[in-house]
């Protein structure tokens, strides 16, 4: 069991290293910025409590925050995607009861409904996160279609994670 | 209360998530400049609007210390004025005017802070700009630093940041005036050189350096040198002959010529 722990708490180090020292310096165009951090919500077991879940997305939006100075900002999108994971859960799958062991990723659950959980996810905290950075209406379609880019990219990189990760266990 | 408990624990979820959200963003509020500003721009409307009808009230409580204000004022203005002098050349004529001044009434003021700003009824609309000055008929007040339609708010010079390009009337000694939060009442002069010697009610006034306040308006009178030995600048205490806790009108000013100079001086720095 607390191999498990141990895991959860290396991925959430490793994202946030790897979102603050790799991937905040890509910018394609000044439009892309990838946020892969958002990950380690969505590969969480079903178990979590949901107190957990939103104490977890805060400290994780803080981490990042801190490193790239725009206090608030990531903390807020990560604790609303947080609070809407098992809404979520219970639209694409409302009848279903997930056994203890089932973990929300393509290997156990299949490529369209990891798909479509994560676009809808990432897609609400890249809202959130841009149309707070902006803080205003005026510019609402330039931010949109940065919202949309950029979770292209995000969507892009989680599944691409996914079957690296799928394969490693493969071998 | 056990219904208050049972429906915190029915409800901690999204509970838990409100706190959450409202942590964050006053986070962003108190950490990040820009969404501070904005949060700013758009509350100073409402606010405004209340301490102004606020003021209305309690302005009527010292209309009898405004009037003899504004007639000493008067009279000290008609002594200024053409029939005062006599007149020597009448082909002389000033028709440019370096600067205008714009009354306004401060409608919230504090003094009692580190770093105290005012709001004032003026705004875009009467042609108020970031950075004009603001004096009283004592004295200098402090700088304007941003404008909504209706309403500007003012850096005091009772600020940290506040330093005002300064001289010693007598011997026209160039210092800066800043405010180390001793007593709203005094204030500090910076960077004397030490062969200059200054003494009790000495006057300081602007310098004029800095185009934002026209030269000669009064800042306060000296009231203690301090010397230490070793240092190349000494400083004094002033009083300041502005009554921060007693403002009511105040002027605006407007120096139109300031883009022209500011020009100029940015092209002095590119060669």
């Amino acid at each position: 069991m607390s191999n498990v722990y141990l895991k959860y708490i290396l991925l959430f180090v490793l994202l946030i290293l790897f979102q603050v020292l790799v991937l905040n310096n890509i910018q394609f165009s000044g439009y892309v910025n990838p946020y892969l951090y958002v990950l380690f919500i969505l590969l969480l077991p079903f178990e979590t409590p949901k107190w957990l879940l939103l104490i977890l997305a805060f400290f994780l939006g803080f981490s990042i925050d801190i490193f790239t100075k725009t206090i608030g900002m990531n903390t807020a999108a990560s604790v609303f995607m947080a609070f809407c994971r098992p809404s979520v859960i219970y639209l694409l799958s409302p009848k279903q009861d997930f056994e203890p062991g089932i973990r929300p990723c393509i290997k156990d659950l299949g490529f369209r409904w990891f798909f479509a959980y994560s676009l809808i996810l990432i897609l609400l905290h890249h809202l959130v996160l841009f149309y707070i950075e902006v803080f205003r209406f005026s510019e609402f379609f330039s931010t949109l279609y940065k919202v949309t880019i950029s979770t292209t990219f995000t969507l892009a990189l989680v599944i691409l994670c996914q079957y690296l990760f799928y394969n490693f266990k493969k071998i | 209360m056990r219904h208050l408990l049972a429906f915190l624990l029915k409800h901690y979820f999204i509970l838990l998530f409100i706190l959450l959200e409202v942590f964050a963003f006053s986070l962003i509020i108190n950490n990040n400049h820009y969404h501070n500003s904005v949060i700013l721009n758009s509350t100073n409307h409402l606010t405004g609007s209340i301490l102004n009808t606020f003021q209305n009230i309690s302005e009527y409580f010292s209309l009898k210390h405004v009037n003899k204000e504004l007639a000493e004022e008067n009279a000290r203005l008609h002594s200024l004025s053409e029939i005062s002098f006599l007149k020597t050349d009448t082909n002389f004529l000033y028709k440019d005017t370096l600067y205008k001044f714009i009354s306004a009434r401060v409608i919230n003021n504090s003094t009692n802070k580190r770093n105290n700003y005012m709001m004032l009824n003026k705004g875009t609309k009467h042609g108020i700009k970031a950075d004009m000055g603001v004096i009283c008929s004592n004295g200098i007040v402090g700088i304007v630093t941003s404008v909504s339609l209706n309403f500007c708010s003012v850096m005091s010079v009772l600020h940290e940041n506040a330093k005002i390009s300064a001289k010693i009337k007598k011997n026209n000694q160039l210092v800066n005036v800043v405010w180390k939060n001793i007593d709203y009442k005094i204030g500090i002069i910076e960077d004397i050189p030490t062969q200059i010697y200054i003494h009790y009610g000495d006057t300081i006034i602007t310098s004029g350096n800095s185009f934002i306040f026209p030269e000669g308006i009064l800042i306060g009178t000296v009231k203690n040198y301090l010397t230490k030995k070793g240092e190349s600048m000494n400083r004094a205490l002033i009083d300041f002959s502005t009554d921060f806790n007693n403002l009511h009108y105040v002027y605006i000013i407007d120096n139109p010529m300031k883009g022209e100079q500011l020009n100029l001086e940015e092209f002095r720095e590119y060669e």
